[in-house]
């Protein structure tokens, strides 16, 4: 028979490969060898290495390893063109954002099938999801640039953006982290994954013929040496990462202290619950989009899949079916699933740890059909007798691997969910809407996708929660990262660093007690204990410490708190924290009015007591008191209208952008202003549902102290706010070491922002730290300081009927 | 089907519980259904083939007003002929024996239908029981198909009351499809769910089990006269009904998308869907059908195409 016959009895699929030749022409054009693109254009390659085809193992083109010379002339080629970039007006970089989407889609192909080759993944993913999704980045963000002086006033550009982007979707992490940079008026270096830097490359020379000037994108390659030199430059003012939460650790700490501003997209293991009303075969399809997708290389990959218990075995047997239906193959194949894993070491990484889970018990389930023999490829994989305790069950493996679990109720499913150290993303299925937007906002993640997983837009935030990182790319939420209030960049710091040092010759420092304690004999003693839980505690010390006024006379004592005494508070943070999380806008607007009012009612008493304290003038004393009151009105009045949005997303349903509080925050609040700063970092805080433990400052501790009966009187839920006074940066570093802390608040001197946010990297809880030399009065940008907050969290909501 | 040694769907008992519980999520449903076509492609000889086999699966039909003796043989000749000799044997098909699946008339033209394909083992398919709407008197329906496998249809293409599904009154259309299915006697039963008058998935995928429980051979989109008719979102729920189904019963029940298919491009597609979704088992006559009157024209042109090189002409390919 002939072929044909042949094949009308088989019905089998055959070969349909896309053309490599327009890529492989480009390639060669440059002889296959780059150096970085810099200032517009390119550099003669240095010593380089080698990219290969996964598919193959068969070298495509050398890249130049970069070094700190190379990102040295970057970041000088970046600086020199920000001035320039930064004064088109918006309209003018609109124009350009709009030109490189356009540039995009003119040589989508051209994109789909060079990523293809580098990256290993399907053609198809790269024609239908990767570029198509980039060149939509650029257009919403053109958008954004046109419309930065309505929507963002009094912001600016933080000025030259180091980012360092991930090789599992090269081109999309590019233009999530390029669109918004460029978009606020930034000027970029970014260095591409080592795996897959070429797509970059070509994306910066197609920029610069359509027009992009020199300077503002500047691409250098290599390896992690080169993101080091990238981080550590002083001239960069904010790192962009993406990749992994080890290195996202190495980032935090690297830029401690620095003042670069910071955004970090990190690792994931990301629950896929499925509940026993869910549209089964829908859910298996599911599987396939969430961990079968780009090889299950994918930071929000759904990995873990929650099943309640009683539908657990037909799920299972309907995702082996299925898996005897997917192919792996060609990456250039236009008809198969899942092309190669990226690299040789990934690939060893994978079958590492699949053999580890089987040694340890679980199930592997692999299809049965073959995949190529040559080149990296790995099955699409499911375990099932996982448990939590499971080394698969928590690590990221960053591949094809499913591992099942089972529940019993939808509270179970919440705790399986959030029991891991990542919050990047969540699936959850059922055809049961109360269900669905019951437990979305209990999931700790950035995003949660209902009926549905891997969605991207570029008009909706994503990010994470915990270690997934934090910062979000797209949608509103994503601009803040690239923004700063006009004013408050780092080159504007150093001006304010230099007259702080100038004054401070002039300033008086507090002295130690030299003076005999002053005991009235007719006051009562007031020693002040930690406010722990709602109650007055003793510190675990048994010292207290005396609180001096500016001329040193002992004006009261408070407890000397120490480790066990935070421990203590974070405890009764964290029990407090999912009643105030849950509480109405409506009643956390009550207490604060309630704090404002009984604040009001002792106006007096707190004016005598900042005056006895520090020294203030009756009139600057009765201003900060007053701001204060005027502070937990304020906040009072935003706890019910801090509202989310509804983004416009292009799929048929909706994507609700929810502002969820953080969890527990630590707060360290400036000796300047001890009542109005630790109001003005308190209020907005509990405003939005977070629970605080505070520690105020140590020279003037005795007006927070003396709040103890305010929140009380004022039906403050005990736990909301715990005090633990003390040596300042000593208990806030233990703050910012604990892991059930989910955020610091610092306002204190360069050395102490440095400790917490070094310190902050253990669990890579979000810092907010500024200077004291910044305003801390409640008069400022309020809006700022909810955004820091809260987080966003992306509920996207398909629906049909 | 005469071909076929399939053993018929022997139906099922009405299980309510079950049709109950089915719940089909839409929009999962048309992400799948749209890239079904993206993650699977066939081309070249591959593609030949697979077209070749889309014409072996094909009910030729005409269901006009103005339907006569004449154009319904000019049918049944092509349905013989599907492909100029001069293609096939340049494709190496010759030996195939390639024709259509069934002609697919109305009742008046069975006769005339089964006359002019004497001798080829082509069915006559005959739409029934009311076609297109389904509301003639019930004894009318049932007389209906008697009168039709009397005329010496093979298989007869009923339609179901859409208001049974409307108004959730499934005992109804089980018992319908069940007295359908009684009166068809050895001809094969397909139950033609008019799916674009059925307003949800949910409702389609419900429809399509219960006319499975009432011993359908074939379960079948549209009528072709539905403001919508096939799609492939349509498809993808009716054929995992199917799929459920065999794994419940046992039974193997055909699956028929009908109207608007009108391309070789989109008959691929439903080809592609059936393999995905339920086996190469499922890309045989005997369990699965296009109802089209207009897509052979365009498999002949790409066809051509595949051999000469050049893109074909419609006026080159013999009418219907």
């Amino acid at each position: 028979m002939t072929r044909v016959a042949d094949l009308f009895q088989s019905m089998d699929y055959g070969p349909a490969p896309e053309s490599d030749a327009e890529a492989r022409a480009w390639l060669a054009a440059h002889d296959a060898t780059f150096g970085h693109f810099v200032a517009g254009t390119w550099t003669k390659a240095g010593k380089t290495f080698a990219v290969i085809d996964p598919s193959t193992n068969a070298p495509l083109a050398k890249v130049t390893q970069g070094t700190a010379a190379d990102v040295e002339a970057a970041v000088k080629a970046a600086r020199g063109a920000f001035g320039k970039w930064t004064k088109l007006t918006p309209h003018q970089r609109a124009r350009h954002l709009y030109a490189l989407a356009r540039m995009v889609q003119k040589h989508a192909r051209l994109f789909a099938v060079l990523e293809s080759m580098d990256n290993g993944k399907p053609i198809r993913e790269t024609r239908d999801l990767d570029i198509p999704l980039v060149a939509r980045h650029f257009y919403h963000h053109a958008g954004w640039a046109q419309l930065l002086p309505d929507e963002f006033p009094g912001y600016g550009p933080v000025g030259v953006v180091g980012q360092i982007i991930p090789w599992n979707f090269p081109l999309l992490m590019l233009a999530w982290k390029v669109a918004p940079a460029l978009a606020a008026g930034n000027t970029v270096v970014l260095k591409p994954a080592e795996f897959t830097p070429l797509s970059a490359l070509l994306f910066a020379e197609l920029a610069a013929q359509a027009g992009l000037p020199p300077g503002v994108l500047n691409i250098v390659t290599g390896d992690g040496a080169t993101g080091a030199a990238l981080v550590a430059h002083p001239g960069v003012d904010k790192i962009a990462f993406t990749g992994s939460t080890e290195v996202g650790k190495i980032i935090r700490k690297a830029t401690a202290g620095s003042g670069k501003k910071l955004s970090l997209e990190l690792g994931g293991k990301s629950p896929f619950i499925v509940y026993e009303d869910a549209d089964l075969d829908a859910v298996v399809e599911g599987v396939v989009d969430a961990i079968w997708f780009n090889q299950g290389q994918v930071c929000c990959a759904g990995s873990r899949l929650l099943v309640q218990e009683g539908i657990h075995d037909r799920l299972i047997a309907k995702l082996r079916a299925r898996m005897e239906t997917l192919r792996v193959g060609r990456p250039l194949d236009k008809g198969i699933d899942m092309g190669a894993i990226v690299a040789p070491e990934q690939l060893e990484r994978i079958r590492a740890l699949c053999a580890q889970g089987e040694a340890e018990g679980a199930t592997r389930w692999q299809a049965s059909g073959a995949v190529p023999s040559t080149g990296c490829f790995f099955p699409p994989t499911l375990f099932t007798n996982v448990s939590p305790a499971s080394t698969i069950a928590q690590v990221e493996i960053f591949g094809p691997v499913m591992v099942a679990m089972t529940f019993r109720t939808p509270e179970e499913s919440v705790a399986l969910a959030n029991n891991t150290v990542y919050g990047l993303a969540a699936s959850l299925w059922t055809e049961n809407i109360n269900l669905a937007l019951d437990i979305a906002p209990k999931l700790k993640a950035g995003v949660v996708w209902v009926n549905a997983t891997n969605l991207f837009d570029a008009a909706a935030g994503f990010g994470g929660y915990r270690e997934s990182g934090f910062g979000r790319e797209g949608g509103k939420e994503g601009m803040w990262e690239y923004l700063l209030p006009e004013g408050a960049t780092r080159a504007s710091e150093a001006a304010v660093r230099k007259a702080r040092e100038a004054k401070k010759a002039a300033s008086r420092a507090p002295e130690t007690l030299r003076e005999p304690l002053l005991s009235p004999v007719d006051q009562v003693d007031r020693t002040a204990k930690l406010f722990i839980g709602g109650k007055q505690a003793r510190p675990d010390s048994g010292y207290s410490r005396a609180i001096l006024d500016p001329k040193g006379r002992i004006v009261g004592e408070v407890g000397e708190g120490n480790r066990k005494d935070v421990r203590n508070a974070v405890e009764a943070a964290q029990a407090a924290a999912k009643g105030w999380a849950t509480s109405t806008g409506h009643l956390r607007a009550q207490i604060l009015y309630y704090i404002g009012e009984n604040l009001s009612a002792r106006a007096d008493e707190f004016v005598s007591r900042l005056r006895a304290m520090t020294g203030a003038s009756a009139r600057e004393a009765t201003r900060e008191v007053e701001q204060s009151i005027q502070g937990c009105f304020a906040y009072a009045a935003w706890a019910d209208k801090w509202d989310g949005a509804v983004h416009q997303v292009p799929f048929r349903g909706v994507a609700i952008a929810m502002q969820e509080p953080i969890g527990v925050v630590g707060v360290i609040t400036p000796h300047a202003a001890p009542l109005g700063g630790f109001v003005s970092m308190v209020a907005p805080l509990i405003a939005t549902g977070n629970t605080v433990v505070a520690i105020p400052s140590e020279l003037h501790p005795l007006a927070a102290t003396d709040l103890y009966t305010v929140f009380e009187s004022s039906d403050l839920p005990g736990g909301v706010v715990n005090i633990v006074t003390g040596a300042s940066e000593a208990l806030g570093k233990v703050l910012a070491e604990h892991d059930d802390v989910e955020a610091v608040w610092f306002m204190g001197t360069e050395d102490g922002r440095r400790t917490i946010e070094l310190a902050s990297a253990g669990n890579m809880k979000r810092t907010f730290c500024r200077l004291a030399a910044s305003d801390p009065s409640v008069t400022g940008d309020m809006k700022a300081l909810l955004r820091e907050a809260t987080q966003v969290k992306n509920i996207w909501v398909p629906y049909g009927a | 089907m005469s071909a076929s040694t399939l053993p018929r769907n022997t139906g099922q008992p009405l299980d309510l519980e079950r049709v109950r519980a089915i719940r089909v999520n839409r929009s999962s449903a048309e992400r799948r259904a749209a890239t079904i076509p993206t993650r699977r492609t066939v081309k070249k000889e591959w593609q030949a083939a697979w077209l070749l086999k889309a014409i072996t699966l094909m009910d030729l039909t005409t269901l006009s007003g103005d339907d006569t003796a004449g154009n319904v043989t000019r049918l049944c000749a092509k349905a013989r002929r599907p492909v100029r000799d001069e293609i096939l044997a340049a494709l190496g098909a010759g030996s195939l024996g390639i024709t259509v699946g069934a002609v697919c008339v109305y009742h008046r033209w069975v006769e005339t239908a089964v006359r002019a394909l004497e001798g080829s083992g082509i069915p006559v398919a005959a739409v029934s029981t009311g076609f297109p709407a389904g509301l003639s008197p019930f004894e009318t329906r049932l007389a209906e198909i008697r009168a039709s496998v009397a005329a010496g249809a093979r298989e007869i293409d009923i339609v179901i009351t859409r208001a049974h599904v409307l108004t959730g009154d499934w005992t109804a259309l089980y018992d319908e499809v069940c007295a359908f299915r009684e009166a068809c006697g050895d001809a094969h039963l397909k139950a033609i769910l008019a799916t674009g008058e059925l307003a949800t998935l949910t409702h389609v995928a419900r429809a399509s089990w219960v006319a499975m429980q009432a011993g359908a051979d074939f379960i079948k989109t549209s009528t072709g006269k539905e403001g919508v008719n096939a799609t492939l979102p349509v498809s993808l729920v009716m054929v995992r009904q199917i799929r459920e189904y065999a794994e419940v019963s046992g039974c193997l029940v055909g699956y028929k998308p009908a109207g608007g298919i009108r391309a070789a491009k989109p008959a691929l597609d439903y080809l592609l869907l059936m393999k995905e979704e339920l086996g190469v088992r499922w890309l045989q006559p005997d369990l699965f059908r296009f109802g089209a009157s207009g897509l052979l024209t365009d498999i002949e042109r790409q066809l051509e195409h595949h051999v000469t090189g050049r893109y074909a002409a419609a006026h080159r390919q013999p009418m219907p």
